[in-house]
């Protein structure tokens, strides 16, 4: 068979360099390990760039099972700017831990299983590529294995990945027996419009497994748990490298497989989409821990861009991308601001966040702006994200509209509960905190990212547009 | 000069500002408001130059720059100014200017305090001079963080908190925005599929909206009545406003009921008015009579009040509801009359606010009955005092004199009693405004304000450049008036068919 392999050249790479980093560790003293962190980070600046040079290369590998489109590319390019703004945010923080040479090759790891989830054309590709990210995430939410929460963590994390893998494999395999079929094309070909009852329950069943992915309500229940007990770092990139996987894939299974039964899953999403906002902005008020507040906003965040999936029109596709691509931007922005104060301070309650806005006015800054960035305010990347995700329902689903307007208003409300503290009080400590080179780094790209993509988002609208177009070709 | 961008000067200035004093050691008082003082001077300028620059006789959007923005949604970065937005933007550049100075005392974290100020300005600006909805909305709630921190720090408890005095301000411009989104993404959705293409810009909107259903008309403009209404403190959504001006600093209770809350009305008018002439039909009687209840309540509340910034509170309250009754007459004289009387309360509003401010600041008090005598001790600021209450009350004369009379004349036209109702606010208005005047200036001297020291130096500057405006616009009145004229007889002549058809009541 002839393979084309430049296809498949940025997964060769990350995993390639996983590997490294992993032996890496291995040779390499204890005390200068330190730089294994900034190997990581130019090996995702490469990456990038090679899945960059593969925009235009597209094609199907392997008989269908693995699709490069600029759809993937797209979603590809997203996990490593995700991964790349983790590692270099949280690189002190990493070294505090220790262990890095692991740490690092589990995020590549973690990536190269996004990676091959955006690129699945068919149901084993996706299942290897949401193991492979699942595990790695396992082995990072316990990290910190001398720490009671993220060993409880990892635990919740482990039992509840599985269970929700098993019922997603139970859908699959329904589907499968309905069409004769794994490749998520030929599915869509095989379904007709009259579904039978094993349908509407594998139906179910896929939105169940992956909604426990993306943690939508009612299978959002680990979310806030996981979240607060793994290491900062890697409840960043699990709010938003696994969750945009998630949504890949989502999109790839339920528009790509499963057009025919539109009818039949368009309402549930849609009302999937609102309770989740619903519940998700609600239970953010009353937090008082800075990372499970984060984790409410983030299930809330994922019912914004399920919002996305209803019409399953390009429009949507594209408010999806355009979404999770800023998402990025914001949610790192305010983990890394987590994570560093963290490192500083210890603690993680909203609190203690007393006069940040006079210890380091950068770290503020950025907190607000990437918080209102996710509450959709204008002039900020979020707004423009909400405008491309609720233009596409508001001719038939006007409700949804209103609900996820008024309540990305709500948010607001717990967002600027934090700003009040950072702004108003007096610190307890006045002393400035000292920004590492890296942190600050990615700290000002997460700021002018956001302030950019909403001021002038036509470039990256035009990119997702390019990408949508790809994905039924 | 010809290709000069100078709305995008203007509008930068203060950002500039921002940005240079963000560099400047956070000590440095001085020259931090030196820095704010001239960026904001230099908006000032060339505000004023476009006001006497802009050519009436040619009428129409001026100043022109369009730079295309997101291509599939329509977007146009498109600025220009025409006869409604230019007083509103010269009004912000008047009040941002003298706001710098009625906060020359503010010694607590002043790097801080300017630097969210002039984004506060900057955004206030850019809402008067975006001439597409979706520039329009992103100018609309850059205002929403810094108007939050700068009440949370530097606002005062007194009857409320400053942090719910925050929060109310933020949500209620919030939850009417929100309103607001649905409506403007409901009617992009439906003009593009009318025109076949996206188009963000006032009058492609306003071209394509002719042919919407008149049912679509009506509830797109009810979400717009709403979100604007909100924000012009419309009766009974109002309650945000005292409570907030009295929470707020000084500067951003000058800017939020000077200018910010104008974009309420700006937007009733230059956006919903224009953009859906026959919902505007249909919802005009409700409109009239919310702002002459509005005028009403808000006239009898203030005279109950005590505290001097809850007066000028509901004072702007009730002026508004002049300014609803005058959109809601719906008619060149009333539009005419709405939008200057929307310039001269924001001239008196932001003098009224600046004063108290300075009252405040040196009796370190706002409560009447704990105030009186202050003319012997501190006569300029009982000038300034006195000039704000005889406009508020439209002496002939001030400003706001003949934007009044223009509007009882448009309103009596066509809604009689309602009209009636309203004219009878003023004696209201007379008496509180004279009696808050008479209790803190007038009377014997207290002894404990012997020592105060009347404003001077910087402190003066909102005197004499509001004091001026006041008494030159009221001797003058042609120089609003014209200009307002120039844009608002195109404006009602486009929608002029629309109007004449339909209408509910």
């Amino acid at each position: 068979m002839n393979v084309n392999l430049s296809l498949l050249a940025p997964e060769l790479f990350i995993s390639a360099l996983g590997l490294a980093v992993l032996i890496l560790g291995l040779i390499v003293p204890k005390d200068s390990r330190h730089g294994l962190g900034w190997l990581t980070v130019f090996g995702l600046l490469l990456g990038m760039g090679i899945t960059m040079a593969g925009w235009e290369n597209q094609g199907t590998l392997y008989g269908g099972l693995f699709v490069v489109d600029q759809y993937a590319v797209f979603f590809k390019l997203t996990f490593l700017v995700a991964a790349f703004l983790v590692v270099l945010g949280s690189m002190r923080y990493v070294d505090m831990m220790g262990d890095q040479s692991e740490y690092y090759s589990m995020i590549l790891f973690a990536t190269l299983g996004m990676m091959v989830l955006a690129s699945a054309g068919d149901f084993m590709t996706l299942y290897l590529g949401l193991e492979l990210m699942t595990i790695a995430f396992i082995v990072l939410v316990c990290f910190r294995r001398n720490d009671v929460k993220s060993v409880e963590a990892g635990i919740k994390y482990l039992l509840l990945a599985g269970v929700s893998s098993a019922v997603l494999l139970y859908g699959l395999s329904l589907v499968y027996g309905l069409t004769g079929t794994v490749v998520i094309g030929e599915v869509g070909r095989a379904l007709t419009a009259r579904p039978v009852p094993a349908l509407i329950l594998g139906l179910a069943m896929l939105l169940a497994g992956l909604g426990f992915k993306v943690s939508a309500v009612p299978f959002h229940m680990w979310t806030p748990d996981v979240y607060e007990g793994a290491p900062t770092p890697v409840t960043a990139f699990l709010a938003v490298g696994s969750k945009a996987a998630s949504f890949a894939v989502l999109l790839r299974v339920f528009i790509g497989a499963l057009p025919a039964v539109w009818a039949h899953w368009a309402m549930l999403v849609a009302v999937l989409a609102a309770v989740t906002i619903i519940v998700g902005n609600l239970v953010a008020i009353p937090q008082t821990n800075i990372k499970r507040l984060l984790a409410y906003s983030s299930i809330a965040q994922a019912g914004y861009i399920l919002v996305g999936l209803i019409t399953a029109t390009g429009p949507g596709i594209k408010a999806v991308m355009f979404y999770a691509f800023l998402y990025v931007f914001a949610t790192v922005g305010a983990f890394t601001v987590v994570t560093q104060y963290y490192s500083v301070t210890g603690s993680d309650e909203i609190k203690d966040y007393a006069g940040l806005s006079q210890r380091s006015p950068l770290m503020a800054a950025v907190m607000v702006i990437c918080m209102l960035s996710m509450a959709g305010i204008p002039p900020l990347a979020g707004f423009v994200g909400k405008f491309y995700l609720f233009k596409t329902i508001i001719n038939d689903y006007l409700w949804l509209a209103f609900i996820g307007l008024i309540m990305s208003m709500v948010s607001v409300y717990y967002y600027l509960k934090v700003a009040l503290v950072m702004y108003r009080d007096e610190p307890a400590d006045p002393a400035p905190i000292q920004l590492s080179a890296p942190v600050a780094l990615t700290l000002l790209i997460a700021m002018i990212v956001t302030i950019v993509l909403g001021v002038y988002p036509g470039p990256l609208s035009e990119a997702t547009n390019v990408a949508a177009q790809s994905f039924w070709r | 000069m010809e290709n000069f961008p100078v709305l995008l000067t203007i509008l930068l200035s203060p950002v500039v500002a921002a940005i240079i004093m963000a560099f400047i050691p956070r000590e440095e008082h001085l020259l931090i408001k030196c820095v704010a003082a001239t960026g904001t001077f230099i908006s000032m300028a060339l505000s004023l130059y476009v006001f006497f620059a802009y050519d009436q006789s040619l009428g129409g959007l001026q100043f022109v720059q369009r730079i295309p923005w997101i291509s599939d949604l329509g977007v146009t970065f498109y600025l220009g100014v025409d006869g409604i937005s230019l007083p509103m933007l010269l009004l912000t550049n008047l009040l941002g200017f003298s706001a710098v100075f009625s906060s020359w005392n503010v010694n607590h974290r002043p790097r801080d305090f300017f630097i969210l100020f002039m984004l506060l300005v900057t955004g206030v600006m850019g809402t008067f001079v975006a001439q597409d909805l979706f520039i329009f909305l992103l100018f609309y709630e850059v205002v929403v963080i810094p108007i939050y921190i700068l009440v949370i720090i530097w606002g005062s408890t007194k009857r409320v908190t400053k942090e719910y005095a925050g929060m109310k301000l933020t949500i209620y411009l919030l939850i009417g925005s929100a309103f607001l989104l649905v409506g403007v993404i409901a009617l992009f959705m439906k003009t593009t599929a009318i025109q076949g293409a996206p188009d963000m810009s006032f009058e492609g909107l306003a071209r394509a909206a002719r042919y919407l259903s008149e049912f679509d008309q009506k509830w797109l403009f009810a979400l717009m009545l709403f979100g604007f209404g909100s924000l012009l403190s419309m009766w009974p959504f109002h309650s945000w406003s005292p409570d907030g001006y009295a929470g707020a600093p000084t500067a951003v209770s000058m800017i939020h009921a000077g200018v910010l809350k104008k974009i309420g009305g700006y937007g009733l008018i230059r956006i919903a008015l224009y953009i859906l002439p026959a919902g505007a039909k249909f919802w005009a009687p409700v409109i009239a009579f919310l702002g002459v209840c509005g005028v009403a309540y808000a006239a009898l509340a203030a005279l109950a009040q005590k505290d001097l910034k809850y007066i000028v509170g509901y004072s702007s309250v009730s002026h508004m509801g002049y300014v609803l009754l005058a959109v809601a007459s719906l008619n060149v004289i009333g539009v005419n009359g709405a939008v200057a009387n929307m310039f001269a309360h924001g001239i008196m509003a932001a003098l009224f606010f600046s004063t108290i401010g300075f009252i405040y600041e040196k009796t370190h008090t706002r409560w009447i009955p704990d105030l009186g005598g202050l003319a012997r001790q501190v006569p300029r600021i009982a000038v300034a005092f006195m000039l704000a209450a005889l406009a508020s009350l439209g002496l002939p004369g001030l400003i706001s004199f003949v934007p009044e009379f223009t509007i009882f004349i448009a309103a009596f036209k066509v809604y009689g009693g309602l009209a009636v109702v309203a004219i009878a606010g003023i004696i209201i208005t007379a008496l509180y405004a004279l009696r808050a005047g008479a209790n803190t200036l007038f009377g014997p001297p207290r002894p404990e304000f012997n020592h105060l020291r009347d404003i001077r130096g910087p402190e003066m500057v909102p005197l004499v450049v509001l004091g001026t405006v006041l008494v030159v616009g009221g001797l003058f009145p042609f120089l609003l008036f014209d200009v307002i004229n120039s844009g608002v007889v195109p404006l009602m002549s486009q929608i002029g068919g629309a109007l004449k058809i339909g209408g509910a009541f």
